[in-house]
């Protein structure tokens, strides 16, 4: 997994609440077995005028010039900004493998779905939780500001705006040591193999109808 | 101290806790399907590493499968390469039980776990796909996970997690006629909204949860992630226990008996603190039909299509003007005048027997409504098909003039040929209204079976309370 410490990036606001993942990325594109590739049908049914189908040179499609990330201004982001409840619905990684994909490396919201949240950090994206207030205020700088930038820093646990002020963030202590290391979850886990085969034989014991 | 039915099931499967508090969580039972799991397979093989427990898995092809003319194939190449690959895997790694395309007893996921006993009251459960909560139902914890954590726990048998914190859903009082538990799932939804759970896990309780069937149960529970929350629960009583006796994979003989000594202790005791409560009288629940693109946009059919106006917050207020023009609805219309193209009957959420005898019971012996071009029944796996084949509830839906389908996801999420068309507009029993959900530019309204199939015979939403 990619290491994320800090990132300076452009900001892309989409400004709607409850997106779910099957806006973030359709059905017809689940029937990949790659973990890759997803980012050109990110919000597809948004973002292109006709239906997207697996497989096609997505660059030749017609493009929604009204859909945010098809303007000018925003195109290199980083940064993604949304309102409440993003990544709401299904559990499908797809979702945060299409938002890498394409280039953003932090989200940021007020709240974000349980499983989405989950997600994202076990693919070096980092979902950030702030409060309206400042969400709020980011949505009206962004708007107001062309190349607005934003630059976190995960190790702080701080969002710097461009005009110096500094918003502290909340991130799970263990989250954010894999994150800043890149480290791969099973590998960690696995250091508890003996607890885990421990735990296991009691439970054989325990409920053997499990085991059957 | 009094535990709740989550804090005795989350403790129970500790194995390990950071100093933070993030947990290694036993597993007991993995749930694999074809979408969610090639690439945690694939990634178990770069890696070279093994499953660790390959009899917790139980694995089925349901997401791409057609539902017609199964003895042909599967037609679209690359759903037929990710059916293919999930045959390969198991072949390749193993597991308990494989139910793959064409067998008796494939179907939906979280139909055949519970169906054969291989879901049991204390168990964890996962599985890549977020209506996992509906196993919650059998006084299970049950999630939703994403595929890296599909390979955590193929490759550990644990999963990294948290502690949620608990919410009590209790609903006392007896639900009217023709109201069923999609209605209270709906109905719980409006209440708290769609980010309302979200970092809890929800348990349902009161006298009618206690009143429903393992069937309505499950449906609750599998609704609990579209109200935020991972994880939905119901206690264990007789309903669990005499659901579970002398299924493939229950326990038998003295196991049994040990077994459920066990199973009744997982139930929230008397004074057990919830972070949060909410109170619903099941009285006053009418049959729900959804309107907009969030399950949270609902309403019941005495109801009518709110206006953005009615909303004060801002962003809120956008989003019911962007749901309308998107569903292609005028404020103020009652929801009886809403006229319908499809009718989709099936899904995780309701095609258990139950269901599908809720639904013949309004059909029987009335049609279709002309201006319904396409009503489907999708059972939700093989034994419910051949259930339903042995009491003639085939007959009765296709008389009236339904299609009677094989098992699968079908136009839950339209994965398969099942879908809609753009601007058509559908009456489904299935979990999720979101914009393309059931295709690209289609209206999905949620209702339950009672409700879709009053809609079907009416030609728009009717009140079902009237039919039968």
């Amino acid at each position: 997994m990619k290491a994320f410490t800090t990132l300076d990036g452009l900001v892309a606001p989409l400004d709607r609440a409850n997106v779910d993942t099957d806006a973030i990325i359709p059905k017809q594109y689940l029937k990949s077995i790659k973990r890759s590739g997803f980012g050109p049908t990110l919000f597809d049914e948004w973002r292109y005028l006709d239906v997207g189908e697996p497989g096609q040179d997505h660059s030749k499609r017609p493009q929604n010039p009204d859909f945010v990330l098809n303007q000018p201004r925003f195109q290199g982001a980083s940064v993604l900004l949304v309102r409440e409840n993003f990544g709401c619905g299904s559990s499908r990684e797809h979702a945060p493998w299409a938002i890498e994909d394409f280039g953003f490396r932090a989200i940021i919201g007020t709240t974000f779905a349980d499983i989405f949240y989950s997600n994202c950090f076990k693919n070096g994206l980092l979902p950030i939780r702030l409060p309206e207030k400042e969400v709020e205020q980011l949505f009206l700088q962004c708007a107001g500001t062309p190349g607005y930038r934003l630059t976190i820093d995960l190790d702080q646990q701080v969002v710097r705006r461009p005009d110096g002020h500094a918003i502290k963030f909340d991130v799970d202590p263990f989250r954010k040591y894999c994150l800043l290391n890149g480290f791969d979850d099973i590998g960690l886990t696995l250091r508890h193999a003996d607890k885990i085969r421990e735990f296991e034989a009691r439970r054989r014991i325990e409920q053997p109808w499990l085991f059957a | 101290m009094a535990q709740t039915l989550y804090d005795k099931l989350w403790s129970s499967h500790v194995v390990h806790t950071e100093e933070d508090g993030t947990a290694l969580l036993y597993i007991d039972r993995h749930l694999v399907h074809e979408v969610t799991s090639p690439q945690a397979f694939e990634g178990l093989r770069l890696a070279n590493r093994k499953p660790w427990r390959v009899d917790s898995i139980v694995a089925t092809a349901d997401h791409n499968v057609p539902t017609d003319r199964a003895e042909q194939g599967i037609a679209d190449p690359t759903s037929r390469a990710q059916v293919e690959t999930l045959d390969a895997n198991i072949r390749a790694f193993g597991a308990l039980a494989y139910f793959p395309f064409r067998d008796k007893r494939q179907g939906i996921v979280h139909v055949i776990g519970p169906e054969n006993g291989a879901t049991l009251p204390g168990m964890t459960v996962v599985c890549g796909d977020s209506h996992t909560s509906t196993h919650g139902a059998f006084g299970c914890l049950a999630h939703g996970i994403g595929t890296s954590e599909v390979e955590h726990v193929m490759a550990t048998q644990c999963l990294l997690q948290k502690k949620s914190k608990s919410m009590l859903i209790r609903v006392e009082g007896e639900l009217g006629k023709g109201v069923s538990a999609k209605d209270i799932a709906l109905h719980f939804i409006g209440v708290i909204g769609t980010a309302g759970g979200t970092g809890y896990a929800i348990e349902f309780g009161g006298s009618a949860i206690r009143g429903l069937s393992m069937e309505g149960r499950m449906t609750l529970c599998n609704m609990a992630i579209e109200g935020g929350a991972r994880a939905g629960m119901v206690a264990v009583d007789d309903t669990t226990i005499d659901y579970l006796r002398g299924r493939p994979f229950s326990p038998r003989g003295d196991q049994w008996d040990r077994a459920v000594e066990y199973w009744r202790t997982l139930k929230s005791d008397e004074g057990a603190q919830f972070d949060r409560v909410v109170d619903i009288d099941a009285r006053r629940i009418l049959p729900q039909v959804t309107w907009g693109t969030s399950p949270e946009m609902v309403t019941d059919v005495r109801g009518q299509v709110p206006a953005p106006e009615d909303f004060a917050d801002p962003v809120k207020r956008e989003g019911v003007a962007r749901a309308l023009q998107y569903m292609g609805l005028t404020p103020r219309t009652p929801i009886d005048q809403i006229r319908i193209d499809k009718v989709f009957i099936g899904s995780c959420t309701n095609s258990r027997i139950e269901d599908l005898r809720a639904a013949a019971r309004v059909v029987e012996g009335r049609r279709v409504a002309d201006n319904v071009k396409l009503a489907l029944v999708v059972p939700g796996s093989g034994l419910v098909k051949a259930q339903a084949e042995a009491e003639g509830l085939d007959k009765v839906f296709k008389a009236a003039g339904f299609e009677w389908r094989e098992p699968g996801c079908s136009m839950c999420l339209a994965m398969n040929a099942d879908r809609l068309e753009p601007g058509e507009r559908c009456a489904s029993t299935s979990n999720r209204n979101f914009e393309g959900r059931q295709g690209a530019g289609g209206r999905t309204h949620l209702v339950s079976p009672q409700m879709a199939a009053a809609a079907a015979i009416a030609g728009r939403f009717a009140d079902v309370r009237e039919i039968v």
